[in-house]
């Protein structure tokens, strides 16, 4: 990615309906080779960001460059970017052929030219042999496929979508990830795509920004976002986390020293803008070990456990009554105590995160 | 476990084995309500016509040859064609036809309009839409007369604010007669193009901006074709009636806009009528709607394979 131009640069954009404001001032830029994902719960404005993007809505402040270039007055219609809706939105009496050579044929292609693209990108995503099938003769799956190939047709400078595998099952939503992932390397294009599956998100994504009541979280790799959230909603939306109240001691340089519940004093990474006094941490539940009452950094008490199949998760109790969820490996699961046993937690380096709030 | 092609759920075996006694209600319907009577009334176009009005049970083609063949006044000259029934018919379907469009220029709007107001209000608006046809039709035309004549409000207006220096005289016009076809129909043709845009997904709208077609070409290219059906119903729904009215024409025409319902109407009122002829005119206007709607549902199927 280094080196990469900007593709969209969005700068302190809000949007107002009425008195509700779905976007307070977001910044954000994608480069024009990325897998970049919006994500976040749902009306966190994630959508209306996208939709301000393509030009169905009018941003109220701020504006939206593509290449530079500020697209936020221009009319969808004038705006060089394609979108693939949530539930497709495919024109349902024309064929597939006809869908992908709709928006070429806008753009003033010859007949000759936009059917010769059309096939083109409908080989890309192997419908080459549905090509004079209408929409409703074809499977969810297929579907999908036909409108990323109607969006792709025109060349678009990026392409948007907006949740296109939420309404698919389970197993083709896995198959699809892949799919698109390759697709977006193939065409060498900018993808912005919004989704509230976190699985999704960080599977696909070169970067992610998440979102939440209007603002951007945190932007990072998916691997930053896991591993390094800067606050407590993106520590506790992306996958699980304890989130544990802590006596911050000191902070310095990223890095900070605090005080557990029952008193044990450690050292951990801090995220920007933590500050000493009451704090949280991040503590994710695969990188805590069991171990006897007394070997560990904190104390806890049993309540029940839950089995996951590979793994076991054990909901635990610590002394100020807060709850601290466990997982450890099913091979493990012969020696695991008892409920009401009391046990040691064991934490692996670096495995907590001081937050900012 | 594959169920063998063919053998059905157990529901449908028991509905193909039992389908002639399920089906006789419908038909005893249909066949009363429907088919006898056009049967009797095409049994009526052959018989010869009793002068007080009524049929001799005599079969001859007299009514067709009255329609179609000119045999002068006396009947003892050589046959040519008789233009003045087709005559009324060209003008009944011209006018049923500008009718239509006409309803449709201004209904497609409104069905619009109402169909995306939010849903508490729609009620509201097709509500006032039905309004005036709780009133007898009779009436209503009668109140078209007087609105449009040359003391009536519109040309008062008119007058009055210096568009015209002299009334215009619509009433005993072609226009005159289309206006009213227009009013009495109109809401035909709002129902079912709003129940069609009801069910329209905007998201189809939003789909054709954003592969850069206008608003008129997606009007044109998408909205157009996902809303056919409805508009395709309210069409039949107006053209029909106008081409078989002859409330608007009686009332709002004179000699010139004689139109096929006065024809058909004159046959059957009163003793100078003439049933048989009667009786041929409307089998005739029959076989010529139900042509058109033949020739339609043929390209609506060979559209959709």
């Amino acid at each position: 990615m280094g080196g990469s131009r900007v593709a969209i640069s969005i700068d302190r954009v809000v949007k107002r309906y009425g008195d509700f404001i779905a976007l307070h001032g977001v910044s954000l830029d994608i480069l024009a080779d990325e897998f970049f994902t919006l994500l976040g719960p749902s009306g966190c404005g994630k959508t209306t960001l996208l939709r301000s993007i393509a030009g169905f809505e009018e941003i109220s402040e701020g504006s939206i460059r593509l290449h530079g270039e500020d697209i936020a007055a221009l009319p969808p219609h004038k705006r060089p970017v394609n979108t693939v809706f949530q539930h497709y939105a495919l024109f349902p009496h024309m064929t597939v052929l006809e869908n992908a050579m709709f928006g070429t044929l806008r753009l003033g292609w010859s007949r000759q030219e936009s059917e010769q693209r059309a096939r083109q990108v409908l080989d890309l995503v192997r419908l080459s042999d549905f090509v004079q099938r209408k929409p409703a003769q074809l499977s969810g799956g297929q579907q999908q496929r036909v409108a990323l190939a109607r969006a792709l047709a025109p060349r678009p400078k990026v392409l948007l979508l907006d949740e296109p595998l939420s309404a698919l099952d389970l197993k083709l939503r896995q198959a699809v990830r892949g799919e698109l992932k390759q697709l977006q390397r193939e065409t060498g294009i900018a993808f912005v795509f919004v989704t509230h599956d976190q699985e999704e998100a960080l599977t696909m994504s070169d970067r992610i920004a998440v979102m939440s009541d209007g603002r951007v979280q945190q932007v990072g790799t998916p691997r930053e976002i896991y591993e390094a959230p800067v606050n407590r909603f993106v520590a506790d939306f992306i996958g699980e986390t304890n989130l544990i109240e802590v006596e911050v001691l000191e902070v310095c340089d990223g890095q900070a020293r605090i005080r557990l519940p029952g008193g044990h004093a450690l050292a951990c990474p801090a995220a920007p803008g933590a500050a000493p006094g009451s704090g949280h941490i991040s503590l994710r539940p695969e990188r805590v070990s069991l171990c006897p009452p007394d070997g560990g950094e904190i104390r806890a008490q049993v309540e029940h456990q839950v089995y996951l199949g590979t793994d076991i998760q054990l909901l635990t109790r610590l002394p100020d009554g807060e709850p601290m969820v466990v997982r450890v490996q099913n091979s493990d699961a012969d020696r695991l105590p008892q409920s009401g046993a009391q046990v040691g937690l064991k934490l692996e380096a670096d495995a907590a995160r001081l937050l900012a709030d | 476990m594959a169920a063998a092609p063919g053998s059905g759920g157990g529901s449908s075996a028991i509905y193909h084995r039992s389908a002639v006694r399920l089906m006789l209600p419908t038909w005893i319907v249909i066949g009363i309500l429907l088919l006898l009577p056009v049967l009797l009334m095409g049994v009526y176009s052959f018989l010869t016509k009793e002068f007080r009005g009524g049929v001799i049970w005599s079969p001859t083609l007299a009514a067709y040859d009255q329609f179609f063949l000119d045999r002068g006044l006396f009947g003892d000259e050589p046959p040519s064609i008789e233009w003045t029934y087709i005559g009324i018919f060209w003008r009944s379907i011209w006018q049923a036809g500008t009718a239509t469009l006409l309803c449709f220029a201004v209904g497609f709007p409104t069905a619009w309009f109402i169909a995306t107001r939010p849903a508490q209000h729609r009620t509201v608006w097709l509500f006032l839409v039905t309004i005036p046809y709780w009133v007898n039709l009779l009436i209503r035309t009668v109140s078209m007369k007087f609105l449009i004549r040359d003391e009536g409000p519109l040309n008062a207006m008119l007058l009055w604010s210096g568009v015209i220096d002299q009334p215009l005289g619509l009433v005993n016009t072609n226009l005159a007669v289309l206006l009213g076809l227009f009013y009495s129909y109109l809401p035909f043709m709002v129902l079912p193009i709003y129940a069609a845009v009801e069910r329209y997904d905007f998201a189809l709208s939003e789909a054709a901006a954003d592969l850069y077609a206008g608003t008129w070409t997606t009007l044109r290219l998408v909205i157009l074709p996902a809303v056919r059906p409805g508009i395709i119903a309210g069409a039949i729904l107006v053209f029909v009636p106008s081409l078989g009215a002859f409330l608007a024409p009686d009332l709002l025409g004179g000699a010139k806009t004689f139109m096929i319902g006065s024809l058909i109407e004159e046959q059957f009122k009163g003793a100078a009528g003439n049933w048989p002829f009667g009786a041929a005119v409307a089998m005739i206007l029959m076989t010529i709607v139900m042509g058109v709607l033949l020739i339609y549902a043929r390209g609506q199927t060979r559209r959709s394979q």
